[in-house]
């Protein structure tokens, strides 16, 4: 290549006529990306570690931003500028005054994003309005289709850029396509190591935003290396270089002020809605204030990469040998003047846009594709399987990893059936209008709490058609030569519906055509959509959060450096799992983490660890929604507000049935006093009765043997002393007899072992047998009277048992009837509750105060001294009552003594 | 009821409300000598022996209307009784009663059953005691 300097003249550097070969880019190239995944896999492990402090650097996030400045920039922008002027410049001024003038919608998106844990722009949209999968499968589509150009833009910039080095007739000339498939497989085999390593929550990659904040950094450096030497190597310094773009046919292009807005409205809005842009901006934040810095950094590196644009471009237009395509001045304009290092470096610049770009724009395609389309399938398709046998971590790294590939075939399909043409220059631009047409949308949903699903779906579905109408589908016809009759006459001839003359305009700039209708169509609608219709209840909540989204949380600051954190994370802790196995667990990572003293660094596998720990006590969803309110990394959103309130209604399940178990305990508890309490009574009640029976037998034992003994000792003693002693003798023998008997009646009825004689009997029988029994005939002590009428009742009962209780009655009546003409009245009433048949005599009655002992064994009565038995009378009577069936009791009167049996009305036969 | 014996001196009052026991007690007493006073109910004991002022007390613990620890700690708190040589009987038979007695100042303590020997042991002993240490009675 024999190049004559424009200007001044230079040899060209030493006798270097050989062109680096390709084999050597290759191996230069081969090299760049092994250090690449140097880079990638150190700062894996860094992360891992607790982070390095370059990973966490505001610098390391503007980085990451460049991506913004693909291939097409890199190399494009020179092609813009030597074609259409300061046109390019736009690309850059649309970001610049978006991270300037609406900061703090840049702002609130991170917030939003991180409080909502958003994964993608598809996720955004569809989270703000009520988490529909239907307006996540819509952006995503929007979103590959919008990309998918782009990606072969940059596929095609690396195999032009590759050829440009390979000139014909070299050795080993490289075929383009082969050449995209090559960089299409490493770029994906690249993403996929470093995009889906692991399943992360954050959905962060360190490794990654390394890698690309490093090739920001070349592709920097490469543009402005290739400056400086047009500027100082070329022209004569600053000054030299102004006078020549004067000079040039650049500065006379004429500005169209209608293009510039749109082109610069277009840029604004594909930084925030370009889903790699989403991806870096708002997924891969780390802390909130790296986007303060980014604020005037990323600006200023947009300047950085402009600044050299049109010295280039002018360099490009004057210098011979720079070829014909001017987005390869970036090459050809070092080349063509032997600067073959600086190509290199030129090269590699571009190579950085690209893969760059493709990395980024396929991780962030691939979460939304296995997110909002892949999984919900895969889960509809095994939704009878139960959800916990697979292993989920699994399906949806397999689905990211294919979507990645997915995407990146897509692109190089796109690249094969475009064939490489030059008309792939305009893509950037048409998917610029694609991904803006989230725009409305996104911004609207931030800003409107009254913006709905509705809304939203159709301003980004009428935009969305719009613009593959009138851009997209006329870009890929006119790259595959399909269907021009339709292009140009409408579909079915109807003229206004052609996407070359739409509604009969005839455009001289489809894309601001487009521009205007399918934007101010997608606004429309998503206003008048979201006017007319009703918001569900998660959508209006999903609102509030994101329109309130500031007054709902707290900043992220990142996972480092605040003791402060670790300090409140520590008290959280201890309250959950008590102070020592707290304490153990800060201390051990604090160790683990090689740091002074018990709090270690909340870093992310720390609070992970401390997450899972939590877990254990309160739940998964408690744990992580406590950890991150502390750590400040996310607001508490609906989900885990659910999901706290199960574990709360478990929690409270659980203590409803503990208080149910200690109210049982304590009712067994009282139930053992009460038990305690009655044989303690008993026990009281034994020795009683056994100082009770003590006292009666030996009551007449003393007076047999006294009698006895006296009638052994008295040696002349009267007949009629002897008689009386001995019938004393023997009528005590017979008491003595008597209260065993009672003792031992009592004992069996108390037991219920008593067999009772069940029979048909007449009452009046049974009133006369006892009558006869207890003496109490006719002319007897006490007068009986009674009602035979009222007696005239059979019964079935035990006769023997009744007429027991009746013998006592009578006795004691006899006994203890201290009326002057004792008497005793038997009364009987028979009706359906059963038979009555009271005993009462005309005495003085019992004193109310002992009415209670009356049926107590052995209590006999302070009126009834003297009286023989044994006072076991009446409980023995009253056992036998509850035996048949009935009962006994005492009937308080003022004149006399009244006792009551009662019979239980099945006892009653018909007479 | 009929003879009297050379050792019974004096009068004693039987308060027990077991009629035939009371008739064994005054047999054997009198038979013994002393002169011979029964009384049934308890509380009009204190009354008797106001106005029998008998020289020796037997006395029951089971008494209707008041019980004879009752009747004895009035008459310990009497100067006018309060060295009458007083017998306890009881048929319950427990060792507390026993206690409770002489704490109370009874002079001796008689369970029943008891042989009219044991009785008679006993009353001969208080009576002829003048400073009324307590003797401990043959229990069973």
């Amino acid at each position: 290549m024999t190049g004559r300097m424009a200007s001044r003249p230079r040899q060209r550097s030493g006798t270097t006529a050989e062109m680096l070969s390709f084999d050597g880019l290759v191996a230069v190239c081969v090299v760049y990306v092994v250090g690449l995944f140097a880079i990638g896999f150190i700062a894996e492990k860094a992360a891992r570690q607790g982070g390095a402090r370059w990973l966490n650097s505001p610098i390391t996030y503007t980085l990451s931003l460049s991506i913004y400045a693909t291939a097409w920039t890199f190399y494009g922008a020179v092609g813009s500028a030597a074609r259409s002027g300061l046109e390019f410049l736009t690309i850059y001024l649309g970001p610049t005054l978006v991270f300037v003038g609406w900061f703090w919608l840049l702002r609130k998106m991170v917030r939003i994003g991180r409080a909502q844990r958003i994964t993608s722009i598809a996720d955004m949209i569809s989270s703000r309005y009520g988490k529909s999968g239907g307006l996540a499968v819509l952006v995503t589509v929007l979103a590959v289709l919008g990309t998918t150009p782009y990606i072969s833009l940059q596929l095609q910039s690396v195999t032009l850029s590759f050829s440009v080095f390979a000139r014909p007739g070299t050795l080993g000339a490289p075929d383009a396509e082969q050449t995209a498939v090559w960089v299409a497989g490493g770029l994906a085999l690249f993403t996929i190591v470093f995009g889906t390593r692991s399943l992360d929550l954050n959905e962060r990659h360190p490794g990654l935003v390394s890698a690309i904040a490093f090739e920001a950094i070349v592709k920097l450096a490469a543009i402005l290396a290739v400056g400086a030497f047009v500027v100082w190597g070329v022209a004569d310094g600053p000054g030299d270089m102004l006078a020549r773009i004067e000079a040039s046919a650049i500065a006379r292009e004429p500005l169209n002020g209608a293009r510039w807005l749109g082109l610069t409205v277009l840029a604004g809005a594909a930084i925030l809605c370009l889903p790699r842009m989403f991806q870096v901006l708002v997924v891969e934040n780390s802390d909130e204030r790296h986007l303060a810095v980014a604020g005037w950094a990323f600006p200023l590196y947009l300047m950085l990469i402009s600044l050299f644009v049109v010295p280039v471009a002018v360099a490009g237009l004057s210098l011979p040998g720079t070829g014909d395509n001017p987005d390869l001045y970036m090459l050809t304009v070092p080349l063509s003047l032997g600067q073959d290092g600086l190509a290199l470096l030129v090269f590699l610049g571009g190579f950085s846009a690209a893969t760059s770009m493709v990395i980024v724009a396929a991780l962030a395609l691939s979460t939304m594709v296995s997110n909002h389309i892949i999984m919900p399938l895969w889960l509809r398709a095994t939704r009878h399987e139960d959800p916990m046998t697979g292993d989920m971590r699994r399906v949806v790294l397999t689905a990211r990893r294919l979507s990645i590939a997915g995407v990146l075939c897509l692109g190089l399909i796109y690249y094969r059936l475009s064939g490489g043409a030059e008309a792939l220059a305009s893509i950037g631009l048409i998917s610029f209008l694609g991904v803006a047409q989230v725009l409305p949308a996104l911004v609207g949903g931030i800003l409107w709490r009254g913006a709905t699903r509705v809304g939203a779906a159709l301003g980004i579905g009428s935009g969305f058609l719009i613009w593959a109408w009138l851009l997209l589908l006329p870009n890929v016809a006119e790259t595959g030569g399909l269907i021009a009759p339709v292009l140009s006459d409408g579909p079915f001839g109807i003229f206004w519906l052609s996407p070359e003359t739409p509604l009969g305009l005839q455009s001289t700039d489809p894309l601001l055509t487009a521009l205007v209708l399918s934007l101010g169509v997608n606004t429309l609608l998503f206003i008048l959509g979201s006017l007319f219709s009703f918001p569900n209840p998660l959508e209006r909540l999903q609102g509030a959060q994101f329109v309130n989204v500031f007054e709902h949380s707290r900043a992220l600051l990142g996972w480092r450096g605040s003791v402060g954190t670790a300090d409140d994370l520590l008290i959280m802790a201890q309250r959950i799992m008590g102070t020592g196995r707290a304490g153990r667990l800060f201390q051990e990572a604090a160790q683990g983490q090689g740091r002074d003293g018990d709090l270690p660094e909340p870093t992310p596998d720390f609070l992970e660890k401390l997450e899972r720990e939590l877990a254990g006590s309160v739940g998964a969803a408690t744990a992580h929604a406590m950890v991150a309110q502390i750590t400040g990394a996310a607001s508490v959103g609906v989900g885990d507000l659910l999901a706290v309130a199960d574990e709360a209604a478990q929690i409270m399940e659980y203590s409803s049935q503990l208080e149910a178990k200690s109210e049982e305990l304590a009712q067994t508890a009282r139930r053992l006093r009460e038990a305690n309490a009655k044989l303690t009574e008993l026990s009281v009640q034994k020795d009683a009765f056994l100082s009770q029976i003590s006292h009666e037998l030996r009551t007449p034992m003393t007076s047999i043997r006294s009698f006895s003994e006296i009638l052994m000792q008295t040696d002349p003693m009267d007949d009629a002393a002897r008689g009386r002693f001995s019938r004393i003798i023997h009528d005590e023998s017979l008491r003595l007899t008597r209260l065993l008997d009672d003792l031992l009646d009592l004992s069996v009825l108390e037991n219920g072992r008593v067999t009772l004689n069940m029979g048909e009997v007449a009452l009046g029988d049974v009133l006369d047998r006892a009558i006869h029994a207890a003496g109490a005939q006719a002319g007897g002590r006490i007068a009986i009277r009674r009602d035979p009428e009222a007696e005239a009742v059979t019964l079935w009962t035990d006769a023997d048992r009744l007429a027991q209780v009746f013998i006592n009655l009578i006795s004691n009546a006899q006994k203890y009837c201290d009326a002057e003409a004792p008497e005793l009245r038997i009364d009987v009433v028979a009706n359906g509750q059963g038979v009555e048949v009271e005993f009462a005599d005309n005495g003085k009655g019992i004193p109310a105060r002992q009415e209670a002992l009356i049926f107590e064994k052995f209590a006999r009565l302070d009126t009834a001294k003297g009286a023989p038995g044994a006072g076991l009378g009446l409980a023995i009577s009253r056992e036998v009552m509850a035996r048949l069936g009935g009962g006994l009791s005492y009937r308080p009167s003022p004149d006399g003594t009244r006792f009551r049996v009662r019979l239980p009305a099945q006892a009653l036969r018909a007479a | 009821m009929t003879e009297q014996t050379k050792t019974g001196t004096g009068t004693i009052l039987i308060v027990e409300d077991e009629g035939n026991i009371l008739e064994a007690l005054s047999f054997i007493l009198r038979r013994a000598g002393w002169d011979v006073r029964g009384h049934g109910k308890g509380e009009s004991a204190l009354e008797e022996v106001a106005r029998v002022v008998p020289d020796m007390l037997v006395l029951d613990v089971m008494l209707p209307g008041r019980s004879g620890l009752e009747i004895l700690r009035d008459l310990r708190a009497d100067a006018a009784t309060a060295d009458l040589p007083v017998l306890m009987l009881t048929a319950k038979g427990q060792a507390k009663d026993r206690e409770q007695a002489f704490a109370m100042g009874a002079n001796a303590f008689l369970t029943k059953p008891f042989s009219n020997s044991e009785l008679l042991e006993i009353v001969e002993r208080l009576s002829g005691v003048d400073d009324f240490r307590p003797a401990a009675g043959q229990g069973s």
